[in-house]
C-alpha cells in the first residue's frame, strides 16, 4: 500500500519551491517564445541587465529594498495567520508622513530628518494595517477584503492630499514640493561611484536591518512567539493565554509600519517628492515574495532580490529586446505567484506519493533481509 | 495489506449472498469491516447484523468507532476491507446518493442542513426531480405533510432551518431521509442536542417508525436510551465490536462494563491522602458552549492540597466545558470560581494567562488542537502558555537557551523520546506528545494541577509513568483536579470520585470501596438519588 | 443645460457605467455563492476586454469579439478552479495571481500583435457594440420629461447594456428557482449537506466558476467594443474591485447588487461629472471622496456598523471529502 508521507525538510524547503519556480519560469519562457524572441537571449540580456554593471546592480538592489519591506509586511502578517493585501495602501499614506518630515526639516541633517521619517511613514502605515486589523480582530470583518478596500481608499486619499493640500501653487502636476538639502536619502553612489545613477540608498542598509529585526522579533521575542503560536494553532495560543484579537492588531501594525518604509526608498530616495502612484505595485509584489520567500527573512532577502532583478533586468530587457515589454516583469510575478502560492500542491502530491514509495521500498527491503535472516 | 485483513477477504469470498440471508430477515449484515484514518484503526474486523423492522442501538464511548462504522455504512467512507449485504443482497456503497437508492437514510450528529434554506428546501435538495425547483417544492409538500400524519413529524415546511429549534431541524433531517424513500434509518447521537421533552418526542417517532416497518439503527453513549427503545444493542470499544445482545436479556451495568472495558488494572502505588488546604473551589459553575446550549448547569465541587479529585463519566456530560471554564479558556455563565481563595473573574480572551499567574497548570484534553502547537519544535512547546516567564528570557526577549535547557529537563525527568528538543512535535508519538505537555505543566511546581484525559491514545509503558507522576505530584502537596472517561484511571489514582452526567455532579464514591456497577449506573444517569452531594 | 438635461445626462452616464459593474457583480455572485471567493473578477475582465478587442479588430465582428472575450475570461477562471476546486490552493492567492497575469499578458501580446502601446487597434462600425434607437425615439425627443428619458436615458444603448439587466432577472431565476441554483447556493453554504444528498460539491463548484468566466468576459467585451473602441492597457481601472465590494453592499443578492450596482456607477458618473463643480452651500466636494465612497460603505457595513453583510458561510474553504 503507498501512502503519501510528509516531506523530508529539505524537500519541503528547497525542493517543493525549486520545482514550483522552474514551472513558473518555464511558462514564462513559453509566452516569450509565443511573442517571438529568444528566450535564452532573454534570460542572458535580463541577467546582465541585473548583476552584470554597477548601474544594474544598483537598480537591482533598490528595487528589492522595496520588495524586502513589502514581503515583510505580507510575511509579519502572514505569520500571525492573517492575509494583508494592503501593503501597497499602507506604503501609500506613509508616504505622507515621509515627505512631510522631510519638507520640515530639509535644512537640517539627514540623520535627523531620517529617523523622524521613519516614525512619521511607520505611524501612518502602521495605522493602515492597524485599522483592518482592529476590525477584523474586533469586528469580524474579513482582512483580505478590508485591506483590498484600503488600497482603494489610499489611493483616493492621496490623490486628494496631492491635488488639494501638498501641491504647490505654482505647479501644475499633483505633487508635493521638492526637497533639496537633507530630506534626500543619501545615495550610495555618493561614497561609491560604482553604482552609477542608480537610486540604491542608505534604505537598502535599513532593509537589511528590518530583515534581522524581523528574525529577532519572530524567533527571539515573546511577541514573535505569540505571533507564531497564534498563526500556527489559534486554539493552542487561547489555551497560553495569549489574546487573539492583540496578536492580530499587533501583526498588522507592524506590517503596516514595515510597509511605510518603501515611502522613504522611493519618495525620499528617487523622487525627492511625493508623486501619484509612488508605489508602483512594489507592495502587491511583497505577495509574491513573501510566498517565494516562505515567510522567512532569507527566503525574503532572496525573493527579494530575484524581484529586484526581474524588474531591473525587465527594464534592460525592454529596451534591448522592445517586444518583450516591461510588462513581461508582470507576467513572470503572476506565474511565480500561482505556482508558489495558490497551486503549491501540484507538486506536492506526486512528491509525497514518490518518497512513500521510496520508503516503502527501502522498509520492505529491510523486511525482507529480517525474515531471510530468521529463516 | 494486514494478514488478518486477508483472512477476512477469504472467509467472506465468493458468496454474493450473505449466508444468513435465506434464515432470517435482516436489513443489514457488515462482515470483517476494517478501516484505518492515518495510524488510526477506526474499526477492526468489525461483523454486525440487524433485524429488518427493528431498533439497533450502538453503544460505545467517543471514539470507539461508531460513527465511522456508520459513514461506511451510508457510503461517505469506504471501507478498506469487508463486505456489506443489504436485504441480503451484497452491495458496494460508492456515495451517499447511492446509499439513498438502497434505501439507506443517516441523520448526523452535526446536522446536514443549510441553515439559511428553508425546510422545505434542504428537504429537496439533491432529490430534485426536474431542472425547475417549483414542481419538487410542491411535490415535497405534499408528502412531507402525508410524512407528518404519518409519523408526527411535523415541521414548518417554510420556515427557514435557522429559526427552528434543534428538535425542529432533527425532524428536518429524518424528513430528508423519509423523502427519499429510505427504509433503514442510522440516528447518530441524536439525544445529545436534544432537551428531555425533545427526546421523548423522538422516541416515540422513532416507535412509530418500527411500526410502519421500518429498520433503524441508533448511535449512542447514553445506556438509558438504549434500555428504552432498542430492540438489541451492539457494544463498541476501541474500534472493535465487543457484543451484540438482546435489549431484554441485559441492564445498564452490565453495558457500561462492557463499554469502558475490563482493561488490564493498572497498580498505581500510592498511599493515603493527607489533604489540607482548599486551593480550588467551583459554586453553582454555570457554562454554555458556543452554539449557546448549556452544558455544565451548576456543579459545586473543591479540591484541597495533598489530594487528586477524580471526575468521571461518559464524555460528552460537560467536562470539557466545565475544564475550560475553570482554566479560564471560557467565561462562566454563572457561579463562581475561586483559586486560593481568590475569587477569579475572566475578561477578555487571554483568561488562560490570569490563571497560570495564579499558579494553575492545565493539561488539556485535547493536547494536539490546545495543548500543543505540533508545527512548533519541542523546545518552542516547553515553554507555551509561560512564554511571558522571566525564566525565559530578559523582557521583551525570548532566551532560546533557557527555553532550551527547560525542553532538556523535560526531556530527561519525562523521559521524552526521541531526546530531541529541535524535533518538531508531530513527530513525536502519542504517548511522547502527551509527556511534553505534562513535563510542562508540572515542571511549573503548581499549586493547583488541573488534568483532562491525560492517558487519551497513549500506551501502556507511558501511561504507567503519567499515572505515577500525577501521584507524585498529590504527594508533593498540590491540589490534582482529575478529568476522564477512563473508569480505571480515575478510579486507580482519585482519592475522592465525582461522577458528571448531563451537567451535573450527580454522585461522589469512595474510589476503592465503589463498585463497577454502581459507578456505571451513575455514569449513565439512572441513579437519581445523591444529586447534590458532591461536596 | 437645465437642471433636468443635466440630471439625464449624469443618470445616462450612470447606467454606461454600471453595466460592466453589475456584470462583474453578477459574475462574482455565482462563484461566491458556490463557495469560491473571486478577487480576480478585474482580471477575468480585463483579459475578456482584450480577447474582445483583439478579435473585433481582426474580424470586424462585435460579435466574434464577444464569444472570443467570453473564451478567455472562461479560460481564466478555469485556472482559477484548477487552483482553487482541484489543488484546494487558497482562493485569495490565486485570484491575486489572476489579476497579474490578466494585466501583464494583455499589454504584452497587445504590443507584439498592434505595436500601439499595449492597444488594440480603433474599432469602427460592426466591429463595435452600436447602440440602437427604440422606435420613435426621435419623434418622442423633444417631448417634456418622457422625452428625456424615454430617448436619452433609455433607448440608444448597445445590446450588452440591456442584457446586463437583463441578467439581474436571470440570475435571480436560475439562484432561487432551478435545481442548479439550490444546489450551488448549498454548495457555499454547507458543502457537506450537499455532499450527502448525493451531489458533486466540486463539480458544481466549477460549473459557478465557468459562468462567472462568461459574465467577467461579457463585462469585459463591453468595455473594450461597447463602451470604448477598442482595448486600452489596464481599461477595467478597479472595477472589478467595485463590483466586489457592490457583491458585498448587496449582501450576495441578485437584486440589491443591482441597485449597489446603480448606487456605485451613480458615484462615479457623479465623480466625472463634479469635478471643479462647486456646490451651493457645501462649495466643493472632494471628488475623490465620491469615487472612495464605495470602498469606505463596504469597509463599514463588513465591520457590522450598518447592518451585516455575511458571506457564504463555506466561502473560501476547499471542500475536502474525506476517504
Amino acid at each position: 500500500m503507498i501512502v503519501r508521507k510528509p516531506l523530508p525538510r529539505w524537500a519541503d524547503l528547497v525542493l517543493v519551491p525549486f520545482l514550483n519556480l522552474t514551472l513558473a519560469f518555464l511558462i514564462s519562457g513559453l509566452v516569450v517564445l509565443i511573442i517571438g524572441e529568444n528566450p535564452l537571449e532573454a534570460v542572458k540580456i535580463l541577467l546582465y541587465g541585473a548583476f552584470g554593471y554597477g548601474e544594474g546592480l544598483g537598480y537591482t538592489l533598490h528595487f528589492a529594498t522595496n520588495f524586502v519591506f513589502a514581503g515583510l509586511a505580507f510575511s509579519i502578517a502572514s505569520h500571525a495567520g492573517q492575509f494583508n493585501i494592503g501593503a501597497e495602501g499602507q506604503a501609500y499614506v506613509a508616504g505622507l508622513g515621509a515627505i512631510l518630515v522631510a519638507l520640515a526639516l530639509d535644512q537640517t541633517h539627514w540623520l535627523l530628518v531620517m529617523p523622524l521619517a521613519m516614525i512619521a511613514a511607520g505611524a501612518l502605515g502602521g495605522f493602515w494595517g492597524f485599522v483592518p486589523g482592529y476590525l477584523a480582530a474586533k469586528r469580524g470583518s474579513h482582512v483580505v477584503i478590508t485591506t483590498i478596500m484600503f488600497n482603494f481608499i489610499a489611493s483616493a486619499f492621496m490623490v486628494y492630499m496631492l491635488n488639494n493640500v501638498l501641491k504647490e501653487p505654482s505647479n501644475m502636476a499633483p505633487e508635493s514640493a521638492t526637497v533639496v538639502n537633507a530630506g534626500k536619502m543619501p545615495q550610495l553612489r555618493e561614497w561609491w561611484d560604482y553604482f552609477g545613477y542608480s537610486p540604491l540608498n542608505v534604505m537598502f542598509f535599513v532593509a537589511i536591518l528590518a530583515l534581522i529585526a524581523t528574525y529577532i522579533l519572530l524567533w527571539r521575542t515573546e511577541l514573535g512567539y505569540k505571533i507564531r503560536t497564534m498563526g500556527q494553532n489559534p486554539n493552542a495560543a487561547h489555551y497560553a493565554g495569549i489574546s487573539n484579537s492583540a496578536i492580530v492588531m499587533i501583526a498588522m501594525t507592524i506590517a503596516g509600519a514595515v510597509a511605510g518604509m518603501i515611502a522613504l526608498n522611493e519618495v525620499l530616495g528617487v523622487q525627492n517628492r511625493l508623486v501619484l502612484d509612488f508605489v508602483f505595485g512594489y507592495g502587491f509584489v511583497g505577495i509574491a515574495v513573501g510566498l517565494m520567500g516562505r515567510n522567512h527573512p532569507i527566503g525574503i532577502a532572496l525573493a527579494a532580490v530575484l524581484f529586484g532583478a526581474l524588474y531591473q533586468g525587465g527594464q534592460e530587457l525592454a529596451f534591448m529586446m522592445p517586444a518583450v515589454t516591461r510588462e513581461m516583469i508582470l507576467v513572470i510575478q503572476a506565474l511565480v505567484i500561482l505556482f508558489t502560492g495558490a497551486m503549491e500542491g501540484l507538486f506536492r502530491g506526486p512528491l509525497e506519493m514518490m518518497f512513500g514509495m521510496l520508503e516503502f521500498s527501502k522498509s520492505d527491503t529491510k523486511d525482507d533481509a529480517a525474515a531471510s535472516s530468521k529463516s | 495489506m494486514t494478514d488478518k485483513s486477508q483472512a477476512n477477504e477469504q472467509r467472506s469470498s465468493g458468496t454474493a449472498v450473505s449466508p444468513n440471508a435465506a434464515t432470517s430477515q435482516l436489513a443489514i449484515e457488515l462482515v470483517g469491516i476494517n478501516k484505518h484514518f492515518g495510524p488510526v484503526h477506526a474499526n477492526k474486523d468489525i461483523d454486525l447484523k440487524v433485524t429488518r423492522g427493528t431498533v439497533h442501538g450502538i453503544v460505545g464511548e467517543n471514539g470507539a468507532g461508531k460513527t465511522t462504522l456508520m459513514s461506511i455504512l451510508y457510503g461517505f467512507y469506504t471501507a478498506e476491507s469487508g463486505k456489506i449485504f443489504v436485504d441480503g443482497k451484497q452491495v458496494t456503497i460508492k456515495d451517499s446518493s447511492h446509499a439513498l437508492e438502497l434505501g439507506i437514510g443517516m441523520v448526523h450528529q452535526h446536522f446536514m442542513l443549510v441553515d439559511n434554506f428553508t425546510v422545505l428546501e434542504n428537504v429537496v435538495l439533491g432529490a430534485e426531480d426536474s431542472a425547475l425547483l417549483q414542481p419538487s417544492l410542491d411535490k415535497a409538500r405534499k408528502v412531507m405533510a402525508q410524512l407528518a400524519r404519518d409519523y408526527e413529524l411535523e415541521v414548518d415546511p417554510d420556515a427557514l432551518i435557522e429559526d427552528l429549534s434543534v428538535g425542529g431541524q432533527q425532524r428536518v433531517e429524518i424528513l430528508k431521509a423519509l423523502y427519499r424513500g429510505a427504509e433503514i434509518l442510522i440516528l447518530d447521537e441524536p439525544t445529545g442536542v436534544l432537551t428531555p421533552s425533545e427526546a421523548d418526542h423522538l422516541f416515540k417517532v422513532l416507535k412509530t417508525l418500527r411500526e410502519q416497518g421500518k429498520t433503524i439503527l441508533l448511535i449512542t453513549h447514553k445506556l438509558r436510551e438504549i434500555m428504552a427503545i432498542t430492540d438489541d444493542v451492539s457494544v463498541m470499544r476501541q474500534g472493535a465490536m465487543v457484543k451484540t445482545l438482546q435489549t431484554k436479556n441485559t441492564d445498564p451495568a452490565e453495558l457500561a462494563e462492557l463499554m469502558v472495558g475490563r482493561r488490564v488494572l493498572l497498580r498505581v502505588d500510592k498511599g493515603e491522602s493527607t489533604p489540607g488546604d482548599v486551593k480550588l473551589e467551583v459554586k453553582d459553575l454555570v457554562v454554555k458552549d458556543d452554539m449557546g446550549i448549556t452544558r455544565v448547569k451548576g456543579i459545586n465541587f473543591e479540591v484541597r492540597a495533598g489530594e487528586i479529585v477524580g471526575i468521571a463519566g461518559v464524555s460528552g456530560n460537560g467536562q470539557s466545558d466545565m475544564l475550560e471554564a475553570i482554566t479560564g479558556m471560557r467565561k462562566a455563565d454563572g457561579g463562581k470560581l475561586i483559586v486560593k481563595g481568590k475569587e477569579v473573574v475572566i475578561k477578555g480572551d487571554d483568561g488562560a494567562a490570569k490563571l497560570r499567574d495564579m499558579s494553575v497548570a492545565h493539561v488539556p484534553e485535547d493536547r494536539q488542537e490546545l495543548g500543543l502547537v505540533v508545527t512548533f519544535e519541542q523546545w518552542e512547546n516547553a515553554i507555551l502558555g509561560y512564554q511571558d516567564d522571566d525564566k525565559y528570557g530578559k523582557g521583551a526577549f525570548l532566551s532560546i537557551p533557557a527555553a532550551r535547557a527547560e525542553a532538556n529537563r523535560h526531556i530527561e525527568k519525562f523521559d521524552i523520546r526521541p531526546a530531541n528538543n529541535r524535533l518538531k512535535v508531530a513527530n513525536f508519538s502519542g504517548g511522547n506528545q502527551q509527556k511534553i505537555v505534562l513535563a510542562r505543566e508540572m515542571s511549573r511546581n503548581p499549586d493547583v494541577l488541573i488534568v483532562g484525559q491525560p492517558t487519551r491514545g497513549v500506551d501502556i509503558g507511558a501511561i504507567e509513568f503519567i499515572h505515577n507522576q500525577i501521584v507524585a505530584m498529590r504527594d508533593a502537596g498540590k491540589a490534582v483536579l482529575l478529568v476522564s472517561v477512563e473508569l480505571d484511571e480515575v478510579r486507580s489514582l482519585a482519592d475522592r470520585l465525582l461522577v458528571m452526567f448531563d451537567g451535573h455532579i450527580v454522585g461522589e464514591v469512595d474510589p476503592a470501596t465503589a463498585t463497577e456497577a454502581e459507578l456505571g449506573l451513575l455514569m449513565a444517569g439512572v441513579s437519581s438519588e445523591n444529586k447534590e452531594s458532591a461536596k | 443645460m437645465g437642471f433636468f438635461d443635466s440630471l439625464i445626462l449624469l443618470l445616462d452616464s450612470t447606467v454606461r457605467l454600471t453595466v460592466p459593474l453589475l456584470l462583474a457583480c453578477l459574475a462574482g455572485l455565482y462563484s461566491e455563492r458556490a463557495g469560491i471567493f473571486d478577487i480576480g473578477l478585474e482580471g477575468k475582465m480585463l483579459a475578456g476586454a482584450f480577447g474582445a478587442a483583439v478579435v473585433a479588430a481582426l474580424t470586424g465582428s462585435a460579435w466574434l469579439g464577444l464569444f472570443a472575450g467570453i473564451g478567455v475570461s472562461m479560460a481564466m477562471a478555469l485556472i482559477h478552479g484548477v487552483a482553487s476546486i482541484t489543488f484546494r490552493g487558497n482562493q485569495i492567492i490565486s485570484g491575486v495571481a489572476i489579476n497579474f497575469l490578466a494585466a501583464g499578458l494583455t499589454t504584452l501580446l497587445g504590443q507584439t500583435w498592434f505595436k500601439q502601446g499595449g492597444r488594440t487597434p480603433q474599432l469602427n462600425g460592426d466591429a463595435r457594440f452600436n447602440g440602437f434607437d427604440f422606435p420613435f425615439a426621435d419623434q418622442l425627443a423633444d417631448v417634456p420629461v418622457i422625452g428625456g428619458i424615454y430617448s436619452e436615458l433609455l433607448s440608444g444603448h448597445n445590446i450588452l447594456v440591456y442584457a446586463a439587466f437583463f441578467a439581474v432577472p436571470i440570475t435571480y431565476f436560475v439562484l432561487f428557482r432551478t435545481r442548479f441554483g439550490l444546489r450551488l447556493r448549498a454548495s457555499g453554504e454547507n458543502p457537506k449537506a450537499v455532499d450527502t444528498a448525493g451531489v458533486n460539491v466540486n463539480m458544481m463548484r466549477f460549473k459557478a466558476v465557468l459562468i462567472t468566466g462568461i459574465l467577467c468576459g461579457i463585462a469585459g467585451a463591453y468595455l473594450s467594443t461597447g463602451m470604448s473602441s477598442g482595448f486600452v492597457k489596464d481599461m477595467t481601472a478597479g472595477r472589478g474591485f467595485i463590483a466586489l465590494a457592490a457583491l458585498i453592499f448587496a449582501k450576495w443578492m441578485p437584486v440589491p447588487a443591482l441597485y449597489a450596482c446603480l448606487l456605485f456607477g451613480f458615484l462615479s458618473a457623479l465623480g466625472n461629472f463634479m469635478q471643479g463643480a462647486e456646490l451651493p452651500i457645501i462649495g466643493e466636494v472632494p471628488v475623490q471622496l465620491i469615487q472612495a465612497l464605495p470602498y469606505i460603505l463596504t469597509v463599514v457595513l463588513l465591520a457590522g456598523f450598518i447592518g451585516k453583510a455575511v458571506g457564504p458561510k463555506a466561502g473560501g474553504i476547499p471542500y475536502v471529502k474525506e476517504r
